[in-house]
């Protein structure tokens, strides 16, 4: 990994973690939603923009952490660290099974079999309504989120402390992108992307590989899923829904599908976007719209995207 | 975090680390929008900033155009008045998108960027749900115009309250005796496949089983559903009441799917207005329901002799005798509602006015002032009727209304009193940490 590489994206890191000093209260707490959701994005770009697997139903993996650290914390008794590895874990097993059969689909079939499992997903949520309390939700409160690490209480009602933790997971999160996309998984998975049939002609499983890359992608999803529930609060069938599976993908699409960096910046500018719009308008999906296709006009491969292919080549 | 984290460089000769903070504090402004300036500036003479929480889009949609009607009108009255504490009330107005997570951020907004002293308005459990932990943590004071039972239940915060309108716990077990005397105790529930539907399904049958009567069928229908006929189907042949309450945008497909599915022979109706609310009773396919009865919180039809209050309520929000608009009848108002904004705006005065309200400072007071509200009389600031208000689990009891489709409009007939709704606190948010 060359040494401009590492700059770049500690350079981004450091930039978050000093924003802080100097944003408006509201920034800080938009900066920490947006770094947790980036955390989604990012895994979702490591199956749509290095496998080149499109998926309508990744807020069901959204869902299972979001669910898990809910239902971790309030019913079965975890401290806010369990819960968070137990999301994690639940993300791994779900993403694993679902994979499993998902995969045996392709392009178009590919993207229908997700989003079937996902709005199954989103059915089982309401079903189960006395246990997730359905649309309405799971409220958690102060207590159920209180827990001490080495011997110090955390508040996660800080917004100073949440920003830092959601800083420090997003930041573990773009680490661990850079190293999987720069490492054979990564290569083999573009390969992949790029001809299957040839990548397969080579030796290598290629539905081994697909399958890593759709459990790295649910994981980063649930976890994201959880630091959302856990930090924020609540958790709900709302955002279970196929919204929430499109989201990360117009993120993505935005910043620019296989570069590291673009879905954080996807999910950033997205998010202020609708924010920005929603203060003068109702209609802030069609500004965004709008927003959409000057993009796909001028920038088809998203804004990092485009930037790699016209001056920054090295661009991960 | 304090305002005074805005950094301006204080030589003419910047150095690296004042340009780094610089370029941060830049890059802060556009986040802050372009109010944050002014917002800086001594609260005193600024207005009271009430956030408002809107579902101008999705599935509220219906309800925030006449909660931002009734919103408006009740704010104009409040400021020819002399507004609050001497101060005039502005509305600040967020679309929520009836979404939780949309919510959330709105407050946040809120209580960080616009600077409300409190926020307001919200319709949609979900968004309430997803919307009140950040107002607790924020310490924002909150106050909802949902229906649920959300805050009664002490599943929320101190910062959180629900003075202007009741539960749906207090309205079900105040319709069950009424029911099982005039129109049969064999009950089968059609409700919503969601939290609000829920309430419906446990609270009426614990309250209609203390009447003697039984609940013989439950029938959730899900929330995305756009047919219904299947589900009538369901329904028991010795049925002796259809209990029946829906909402979305389907609200009206549902009704008209039940006439076409019993015609003119159907069991006794009793409904929530819900199903129906933004809809007219005279719509196209609806002649079936003449006869049945609805709970309004608030009858829509002002009747032969409204009370003033009433009149005076209708005048101001603009609308007539049907609970239409008055500039388009075909306009219906979301009558047993809205009404709830206009009240709870009026709490929000007293409560700011009985703790001396000067700014965020104050917000604590004004949390214990809002608890301290026992009894609120009848009047043009709560024209649907008197109430009492529980502090500890901060939610209002009031009179409930059932009324007959006669001539596709809703008469009253029997109206209950506050205390056929009371049931026993079950929290105590006094008890939690300001």
């Amino acid at each position: 990994m060359t040494a401009r590489i590492v700059m770049l994206h500690g350079a981004v890191i450091l930039a978050l973690f000093l924003l802080q000093f100097v944003a408006s209260d509201y920034a800080v707490l938009t900066i920490t939603r947006i770094m947790v959701l980036a955390i989604y994005a990012l895994g979702y770009n490591i199956l749509f923009g290095y496998a080149g697997l499109l998926s309508l139903g990744h807020a069901m993996f959204f869902a299972t952490g979001l669910y898990a650290a809910a239902l971790g914390v309030t019913r079965l008794g975890m401290a806010v660290p369990e819960a968070f590895l137990f999301a994690l874990a639940c993300g791994v097993i779900v993403s694993f099974v679902i994979g499993l059969i998902a995969l045996r689909a392709n392009g178009v079939a590919f993207m229908i079999v997700t989003l079937m499992f996902s709005q199954a997903a989103f059915l089982t949520v309401l079903y189960f309504g006395d246990i997730t309390r359905g649309d309405e939700g799971i409220v958690i409160k102060d207590s159920e989120r209180a827990f001490s690490a080495f011997g110090t209480a955390v508040n996660l009602a800080d917004p100073v402390l949440r920003y830092n933790i959601a800083l420090a997971f997003l930041a573990v999160a773009i680490a661990l992108c850079l190293v999987v996309v720069r490492s054979k998984i990564g290569h083999v998975l573009v390969a992949i992307r790029e001809n299957e049939n040839r990548t397969a002609m080579l030796g290598y499983d290629v539905k081994l590989y697909k399958l890593i890359a759709f459990v790295l992608s649910g994981a980063f999803a649930a976890f994201s899923g959880a630091v959302y529930a856990l930090l924020f609060a609540y958790a709900g069938a709302t955002l279970a829904s196929i919204q929430y599976s499109i989201n990360p993908l117009l993120w993505t699409l935005l910043g620019g599908a296989a570069t590291v960096l673009g879905p954080v910046l996807g999910t950033a500018l997205m998010f202020l976007l609708v924010d920005f719009a929603s203060g003068f308008t109702s209609a802030s999906l069609l500004f965004v719209g709008m927003v959409l296709i000057l993009l796909v006009l001028f920038f088809p491969k998203g804004i990092l995207g485009t930037l790699r292919q016209r001056w920054w080549r090295w661009l991960p | 975090m304090s305002k005074s984290k805005l950094i301006v460089p204080e030589k003419k000769r910047i150095s690296r680390r004042s340009a780094l903070k610089l370029a941060g504090a830049g890059a802060a402004s556009l986040f802050a929008g372009p109010g944050f300036v002014r917002y800086a500036q001594a609260q005193s003479s600024e207005p009271i900033r009430i956030g408002f929480q809107v579902h101008k889009t999705g599935i509220g949609a219906a309800y925030g155009k006449w909660y931002g009607q009734t919103t408006d009108a009740a704010v104009k009255l409040i400021n020819e008045a002399g507004g609050i504490t001497g101060r005039q009330v502005e509305i600040i107005a967020e679309d929520d998108a009836t979404d939780p997570g949309r919510g959330a951020e709105v407050v946040e907004k809120f209580a960080t960027q616009h600077k409300c002293d409190v926020a307001f308005g919200t319709l949609f459990s979900h968004v309430v749900m997803g919307s009140a932990p950040r107002a607790g943590e924020l310490k924002l004071p909150y106050y909802v115009v949902s229906e649920g039972h959300h805050v009664a239940s002490g599943k929320l915060n101190r910062y959180t309250f629900q003075p202007g309108i009741t539960d749906v716990r207090s309205q079900v077990i105040s319709m069950a005796p009424w029911i099982a005397k005039n129109l049969g105790k064999k009950v089968a529930i059609i409700f919503p496949d969601f939290a609000f539907g829920y309430d419906h399904r446990d609270y009426f049958s614990a309250a209609i089983k203390a009447q003697g009567g039984e609940v013989n069928a439950l029938i959730p229908i899900p929330p995305t559903e756009t047919t219904f006929s299947r589900y009538f189907a369901q329904i028991p042949a010795d049925t002796e009441v259809i209990y029946h309450v829906m909402v979305g945008p389907a609200v009206l497909t549902f009704v008209k799917e039940l006439g076409e599915f019993y015609g003119g022979n159907h069991p006794p109706l009793f409904g929530f207005i819900d199903s129906l609310e933004a809809v007219s009773l005279k719509s196209p396919g609806l002649e079936f329901l003449e006869g049945s009865y609805f709970w309004e919180a608030y009858p829509r039809y002002a009747g032969a002799k409204p009370t003033e209050f009433d009149t005076f309520y209708r005048g101001k929000v603009g609308v007539d005798q049907y609970g239409a608009s008055v500039a388009d009848a075909n306009d219906v108002s979301t009558y047993s509602h809205m009404f709830g904004c206009w009240e709870t705006l009026y709490i929000i005065k007293q409560a700011m006015e009985a703790a001396g309200y000067k700014g965020p400072d104050d917000r604590a007071k004004m949390i214990e002032a809002t608890e301290a509200i026992t009894t609120i009389p009848e009047g043009n600031e709560h024209p649907q009727g008197d109430k009492i208000f529980n502090g500890k689990i901060h939610q209002v009891f009031g009179h409930q209304n059932i009324t007959q489709v006669k001539g596709g409009v809703g008469e009253l007939v029997y109206r209950t009193t506050i205390e056929e709704g009371m049931y026993e606190p079950e929290a105590d948010y006094t008890t939690m940490a300001l």
